[in-house]
């Protein structure tokens, strides 16, 4: 069944469920995104978007079938390896998961500090990504003190600043106002063009019908039939 | 590494009180065994000065005639670790036990004869380690021929080094229990401050931090804990020994003996050791966790 790798591909799903324990959240998940695609995941709520997600990044572990990340099985990572996994994403997690004792620069600083980088870099980097989001006022700022839409463009800074290969996105748009939404959705096309595979999964109607990208739909835990739009 | 460790100092600002009530805990342990070591070392060289100044006294039979006594002196005084030898002869004694005995001497002149017998004084040397050696040429002599008795106070000093036995017992159970209680008071703060940032680090997980990462800071905080109070008990202790020792050191010090401070290594030893009770109190507490 397991096909030799093209390199091309960057995950590779076969046949993937997973269920909690009186409940199947997603069933016989098979499907590949290659790199530099701009995926977008929909479906209902509880339709297993989030959990399609953290299989990819090891934060649930499939109950059935296998996935291949750049080439490695998810299951064959050991524990130990888990943080390496992970910094081949970057995350934009649903409820953001700023640390609320750090400021934004120490937040966004961590990703690097963790993989081991010269304190000189981190300061570069972390600089030059908080200008991109468009948050350079703010390294001293608490998240706590910033508004929802400035806290996603945190996240999304934290999420970019480590180059990571694929942009996993959970409802960047979700509580946002049209206008700062847009600001989160060209940030994450900046970052496409850039290089970096994205994921994003959302409901937003407006967002999948102005993006003209592959959308992966979602039902009750079943992939629908698939549409695929190339940009 | 020097990113770890400004990262600990930074989390022991933040939680000053917590890591100031553990420093204190860990002041007092260290304070306590290191008293009690700085009275076990005075009191060990009290008791070897003591042994320094023993002597043998061995008591010859009676009737023995003089050149055989010279002849036993001499090889007495030939016998390993023996310093000097003296005759002491039973007139001799009965004078010193004269003079001794002051004002009731009128007794001893209705004695009948001289009911002590003759004797040879032994000195030993100071190279002498322990009491097991007094011992040993004490029974030595005490084989040869025509000597009927030795005597050492070997009864008294036998007796102070069973207590010096037990002190020495006590004093190393205390040392482990208050290690323990170290450790302890440790690993209960570790697990406080890191309950207190649990989300904290499953984000830090989640961003792609190992395991090290995150315990790292931790480690360091345990160890700098433990060389604070090891080295503020060592200074407290040191103080309280100068001001006391110059107030009584006149009185109590001898030829033989005079009290002194632990010695350097031991006090760095014991620096050491509550280190280590930082460093391990961190690493059971954060044994168990991040294993999710
Ligand atoms: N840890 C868990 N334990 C038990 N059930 C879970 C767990 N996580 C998710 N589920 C269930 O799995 C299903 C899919 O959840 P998931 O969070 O993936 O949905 P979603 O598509 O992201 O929804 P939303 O759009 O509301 O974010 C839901 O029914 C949820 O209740
Ligand atoms: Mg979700």
């Amino acid at each position: 069944m397991i096909e030799k790798n093209n390199s091309d591909y960057l995950i590779r799903m076969f046949h993937v469920s997973k269920s909690f324990v009186a409940k199947s959240a997603l069933s016989d998940i098979s499907l590949d995104i290659v790199k530099n695609e701009f995926v977008i995941i929909t479906g209902p709520s509880g339709a297993g978007k989030t959990t399609f997600l953290k299989l990819l990044y090891l934060g649930e572990t499939a109950s059935q079938g296998q996935i291949l990340i750049d080439g490695k099985n998810l299951s064959r990572i050991t524990r130990k390896n888990i943080p390496f996994l992970r910094r081949t994403f970057g995350i934009i997690f649903q409820d953001y998961k700023l640390i609320h004792t750090k400021t934004v620069f120490e937040n966004i600083a961590l990703v690097l500090e963790a993989a081991g980088n010269k304190r000189s870099y981190v300061q570069k980097k972390v600089k030059s990504v908080l200008r991109i989001v468009g948050m350079e006022g703010r390294n001293n700022s608490y998240p706590p003190s910033l508004s929802g839409g400035e806290q996603q463009r945190v996240a999304i800074a934290r999420a970019v600043v480590g180059n990571p290969k694929i942009i996993l996105a959970d409802e960047p748009t979700g509580s946002l106002d049209p206008q700062s939404a847009e600001i989160i959705v060209n940030l994450l096309k900046k970052f496409h063009k850039r290089g970096a595979t994205v994921i994003i999964a959302t409901h937003d109607r407006e967002l999948i019908r102005t993006t003209k990208s592959r959308v992966i739909n979602l039902k009750e835990g079943y992939v629908q039939s698939p549409k695929v739009i190339t940009i | 590494m020097i990113f770890f460790i400004r990262r600990a100092l930074q989390d022991m600002n933040n939680n000053k009180f917590l890591h100031i009530v553990t420093i204190i805990i860990i002041t007092l342990s260290i304070l306590i065994v290191s008293a009690f070591s700085l009275f076990f070392i005075n009191a060990n060289d009290l008791m070897e000065s003591w042994k320094k100044g023993i002597r043998i006294m061995a008591y010859i039979q009676k009737n023995t005639p003089e050149v055989r006594i010279l002849d036993l002196k001499l090889k007495i005084a030939q016998t390993g670790n023996v310093k000097d030898v003296r005759f002491i002869s039973k007139e001799e004694a009965l004078e010193l036990l004269k003079n001794q005995m002051g004002q009731q001497r009128s007794l001893l002149n209705d004695l009948n004869g001289n009911p002590l017998p003759d004797a040879i004084e032994v000195k030993l040397k100071a190279s002498i380690e322990n009491w097991e050696e007094v011992e040993a040429i004490a029974a030595r002599i005490e084989s040869y021929p025509l000597v009927e008795d030795v005597e050492y106070g070997q009864k008294l000093i036998g007796r102070f080094t069973n207590i010096f036995q037990l002190f020495r017992f006590i004093g190393i159970a205390m040392g482990v229990v208050f290690f323990m209680a170290s450790v302890f008071i440790v690993a209960n703060t570790i697990r406080l401050l890191f309950y207190s940032r649990h989300d904290e680090f499953e984000i830090m997980r989640l961003v792609g931090a190992t395991d090290g990462f995150i315990k790292a800071p931790f480690y360091i905080e345990g160890i700098i804990q433990g060389a604070i109070g090891g080295i503020i008990g060592i200074t407290v202790l040191f103080i309280s020994f100068w001001i006391i020792s110059s107030n009584i050191d006149q009185g109590f010090s001898s030829y033989f003996f005079s009290i002194r401070f632990l010695p350097f290594k031991l006090s760095f030893g014991i620096i050491i050791c509550s280190m280590f009770a930082g460093w391990l109190g961190c690493f059971l507490s954060l044994k168990q966790f991040l294993k999710t």
